[in-house]
């Protein structure tokens, strides 16, 4: 029997108004008008629990807006969005986002803005901050919980982000690009713990990245978006690459490599078709 | 360009020295037969430091002082007050800041010197007048950049907050709050500033007490040496204040790129 579905998006439309909804306007329903930009396109998508998906495709294709989608921040024009079985109604509880963007409160510590995500849920203080200093030391920051964030560098921001959000223990990991900003070795060693620490709770993780590498060696499935405008899946591929798996040395087998050419091979087309989109 | 602290600490002393010998000169040295700073009109750097002594080996200054700074704190506390709730409610309220925009524009346009015969017909001739027209001046300052913080608050900060599982009230103390208060501290020297203005003008066109009291009276007997060393003393008091301000927004706004750098 498989696994229950975790995430599910059917046949979803994401349109992006030109002009801004009224004050507390209705759903965002109906046909795209002009100006309009009709982002996402009949997408489809399920992950199922424990499973570890990727998303890759050609920027400015929407993969952004199908996480938010999945996170509830965005609501489709058309289609529906199912957690566990349930119609998404509001945000989605029971997901951690990683956002693309910095998106740490400034006026935070490290260690305050990790901690926090427990204390809101009533956790007292003590305990939280307890907590935060081993997810810190989980992502290797050990001491530099005291610092703000305009004192970290990009890739420290995104090891405390991830520490937020896992420190909650969601179910369904949403995570946008999170290595995007760390060098290659780190993005190997973070991609490591991301994999050891699924490894002990699997949980549904829809991961976007640019690096196709990267979703390969990580992933169940890979899924191609293609370009946009009306994005939407084109490719799903199987990775039955052993597990465990670590992240660089899974580079060098040969199932690799045969997996990496034929994703690579409708993925090209796409990122051209984008590209001459912008050149003209 | 850069100099060294002690060079730059040097060449302000040497502006200070220059001008003060400029006066001195104009003032007690005659040229030609002429004294280009008559005395009667901008008296002597000496006699202004000898009436500063004197004014504060009394006890009358320390009323004026302390009555200044009570209007100033009052006309700042109220006004911030104010301008802290209603920029929030104004800022998670569009229909409420739509309706009162034009008015809220037309308000701050208003020169505020014109209500302050206004003030003292209704709240008299003591501290509340004064209070009152540093209120109109602080509230709008610290109203638009509170407005401003919780407007300006970044979208994915704000959908990572809802996202780790925040209610609207955790949103307010932990997102919003900060953020407008950093916005309001950012203008916090221009919000004291016009809490003393509004303080001390009022008291120049109406009172019995206070440093703009004090200017006033001596004007009104041709003492220029008086209104000299009101100034000075004026001056020194919003150094003071402006120092205290200073110190205040370092421990509060530690968080900030540019906090430590500010007065590099
Ligand atoms: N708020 C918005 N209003 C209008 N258009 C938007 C908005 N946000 C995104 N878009 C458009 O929707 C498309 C998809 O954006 P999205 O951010 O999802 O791309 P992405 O695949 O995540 O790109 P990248 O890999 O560069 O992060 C883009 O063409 C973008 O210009
Ligand atoms: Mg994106």
């Amino acid at each position: 029997m498989l696994p229950d579905i975790a995430i599910s998006l059917e046949q979803i439309d994401i349109i992006y108004r030109a002009r801004a909804q009224a004050v507390g306007g209705a759903r965002d329903s109906g046909p795209a008008r002009a100006g309009d930009y009709h982002a996402v396109s009949q997408a489809t998508l399920a992950v199922h629990e424990g499973e570890f998906v990727s998303i890759v495709g050609p920027t400015g294709c929407g993969k952004s807006t199908l996480l938010n989608a999945a996170a509830g921040l965005l609501q489709p024009a058309n289609g529906d969005v199912s957690i566990f079985g349930k119609p998404l109604e509001g945000l989605n509880a029971q997901a951690g986002y990683l956002f693309q963007q910095d998106a740490l409160m400034p006026w935070k510590t490290a260690l305050e803005n990790v901690a926090i995500g427990l204390e809101v849920a009533g956790i007292d203080t003590a305990t939280a901050r307890e907590k935060a200093e081993h997810w810190l030391a989980q992502v290797g920051l050990k001491g530099f919980g005291a610092r703000y964030p305009h004192q970290l560098s990009g890739g420290q921001r995104k090891r405390v982000g991830l520490a937020q959000v896992l420190i909650r223990n969601p179910a369904i990991l949403l995570m946008d690009e999170p290595f995007g900003p760390l060098d290659a070795q780190t993005r190997q060693i973070m991609g490591n713990l991301l994999l050891s620490l699924w490894a002990q709770e699997r949980k549904a993780v829809l991961f976007v990245t640019h690096d196709l590498e990267e979703a390969i060696a990580l992933s169940d499935r890979v899924v191609i978006m293609s370009s946009g405008p009306g994005a939407t899946i084109i490719g799903d591929y199987t990775i039955d690459l052993a597990r465990p798996r670590d992240a660089m040395d899974v580079r060098l087998d040969p199932g690799f490599h045969a997996i990496h050419k034929a994703i690579w091979d409708q993925l090209r087309g796409e990122v051209m078709k984008a590209y001459q989109e912008v050149e003209a | 360009m850069s100099v060294s602290k002690h060079t730059l600490l040097a060449l302000q002393i040497l502006v200070a020295v220059v001008a003060l010998g400029i006066w001195h000169i104009g003032s007690s040295v005659p040229i030609f037969g002429v004294y280009f700073l008559p005395k009667f009109f901008f008296s002597t750097p000496w006699d202004v430091a000898a009436r500063i002594v004197k004014l504060f080996s009394g006890t009358l200054i320390w009323k004026h002082l302390g009555i200044t700074l009570t209007e100033t704190l009052l006309a700042f506390v109220i006004g911030a007050g104010g301008g802290v709730l209603v920029g929030f409610w104004f800022a998670r309220r569009p229909l409420v800041n739509a309706v009162f925009d034009p008015y809220v524009k037309m308000a701050n346009a208003l020169p505020r010197v014109v209500l302050a015969p206004i003030f003292m017909l209704w709240l008299g001739l003591g501290i509340w007048s004064k209070v009152a027209l540093g209120v109109t001046l602080v509230f709008f300052i610290v109203f638009f950049n509170v407005y401003q913080g919780v407007k300006e608050v970044s979208q994915a900060v704000l959908s990572n907050a809802r996202m780790l599982g925040m209610t609207e009230k955790q949103l307010f103390r932990h997102v919003y709050w900060p953020s407008a208060l950093s916005w309001m501290f950012s203008s916090l020297h221009t919000s004291v500033g016009f809490a003393l203005v509004g303080a001390v003008v009022g008291e120049y066109l109406g009172s019995a007490a206070g440093l703009g009291y004090m200017i006033h009276e001596a004007e009104g007997v041709f003492d220029t040496t008086g209104v000299f060393a009101g100034m000075v003393i004026l001056a020194a008091f919003v150094l003071l204040v402006d120092a205290i301000v200073t110190a205040i927004e370092h421990r509060l706004l530690v968080w900030r790129p540019d906090a430590a750098g500010r007065n590099a």
